[in-house]
């Protein structure tokens, strides 16, 4: 465990993170211009899709495959209900802010699931291409669990609007689409723009995750006010307990240790990036800082940092 | 030079919130509408900047509206009932412009 810890501490990924994160809060105004940052995110994502789907144009649509699928959407679903519940215990919130929360820590961060790849290929720990797919899959239905959450009886302004607007976003267009186009060209595809979409990956995730260190030092700084002890406790412990229930899930349906890992790391994340556009739109009346300081203050750099080699000792632990 | 009033609607609000009132701005009896992106500032709710985003929540724009006195309470009204439970900024100026077929 203290081994995985260290190797993960010690990657260039995780310490550009923490010289972004270290940085801003010593009062650096090292940021990335917003339409740099947004371009780095949509590379991360085709090339992470795009990867993906051709290891499933190699192995073929399994039932291991749907299995994991279903295990991702009853991920997705119990999650924010587990998570609404716990703040409920933890931290006297408004009803709406509860549930606006629990949407976040029922959807993923697929920076989290690129960092948590990364660190088991460096590992030569072997997982499954279509855990994309499931990262992919695991984006929304939390959303919708969370409106339920918020009051199944409350006025909604054009709520007709918010599923298109969700399903659209960037980031699950090009994620999914890059996955669908892997799967359909193959290794032949892979050949001809793996020069693009392998080679500087790790190099891309390090410039992208030192300005992710900055925005979420930014974060902190900015929305401590608004947290308070039992807030901050339930964004450290909610990613253990979501990644518990996964890797009990794992272990139900048979899973491998990586693809234990990564079906653990994607739960215990919390989305930065749809489900916050959604909340904006869906539950206007929630704090947005509450929710952006807890997914991305503390819950992505504890995942980053000491979750992602903890859950992936647990699941070999327990499944190899 | 000849110079003619007209109204000017500002509204400053969220990104995310930009598709809706784009649609509303289409609809409404307006000539044109620009929109600009903010790049920081700070609010009741504390300091923000689009620096380093990669998602929309977080960030804010700017809605310039310019339109006749006649068209303004039937736009007003309508753009509000979009932004009313959310963050923003609505103000309302008197300006001239010097082609006032434009608007």
């Amino acid at each position: 465990m203290l081994e995985l810890a260290a190797a993960n501490l010690l990657s260039p990924p995780v310490l550009f993170f923490v010289l972004g994160f270290a940085g801003s809060l010593a009062g650096s105004k090292l940021t990335l211009p917003e339409a740099v940052a947004k371009t780095l995110s949509l590379y991360l994502m085709l090339s992470i899709g795009f990867k993906g789907g051709v290891a499933v144009a190699g192995h073929g649509l399994t039932g291991e495959m749907f299995a994991a699928i279903g295990a991702g959407i009853v991920l997705s679903a119990l999650l924010p209900v587990a998570a609404f519940a716990l703040l409920g215990l933890m931290s006297p919130l408004a009803r709406v802010d509860r549930a606006a929360v629990a949407a976040h820590y029922g959807s993923i961060s697929i920076v989290t699931f690129v960092a948590a790849s990364e660190t088991l290929r460096g590992l030569g720990v072997a997982f499954d291409g279509y855990m994309v797919a499931i990262a992919a899959i695991m984006e929304t239905p939390a959303i919708l669990v969370a409106l339920y959450l918020a009051g199944a009886n409350r006025p909604r302004q054009e709520g007709e609007s918010l599923f298109g607007e969700v399903l659209l976003n960037s980031s699950v267009v090009v994620l999914t689409g890059a996955f669908v186009i892997g799967a359909i060209t193959g290794e032949k595809g892979m050949a001809e723009i793996s020069p693009f979409i392998v080679d500087p990956f790790k190099g891309v995730l390090c410039l992208f995750l030192l300005d992710m260190g900055a925005v979420a030092a930014r974060g902190i700084a900015n929305g401590s006010r608004f947290l308070n002890p039992g807030l901050v406790a339930f964004g450290a412990l909610m990613p253990a307990l979501s990644a518990g229930v996964a890797l009990a899930i794992a272990w139900g349906t048979g899973m491998s240790a990586g693809n234990a890992a990564i079906l653990m790391t994607l739960a215990a994340s919390a989305s930065y990036i749809a489900v916050p556009a959604a909340m904006r739109l869906a539950l206007p009346e929630a704090n947005p800082a509450i929710y952006l300081t807890l997914s991305l203050g503390i819950t992505f750099p504890i995942n980053l940092v000491i979750g992602i080699p903890v859950y992936l000792a647990l699941a070999r632990w327990l499944l190899s | 030079m000849k110079t003619h009033p007209k109204k000017e609607i500002r509204i400053i609000c969220e990104l995310p919130l930009s598709g809706r009132m784009r649609a509303h701005l289409d609809r409404a009896p307006i000539s044109g509408y620009t929109m600009l992106p903010a790049i920081g500032g700070k609010g009741s709710e504390g300091a923000w900047s689009r620096e380093g985003l990669v998602g929309d929540a977080g960030q804010m724009v700017v809605f310039l509206i310019i339109l006749d006195a006649t068209e303004l309470e039937a736009v007003l009204e309508d753009l509000y009932a979009v932004i009313s439970n959310q963050i923003g900024i609505i103000t309302i100026a008197d300006v001239e412009v010097v082609r006032p077929e434009r608007f």
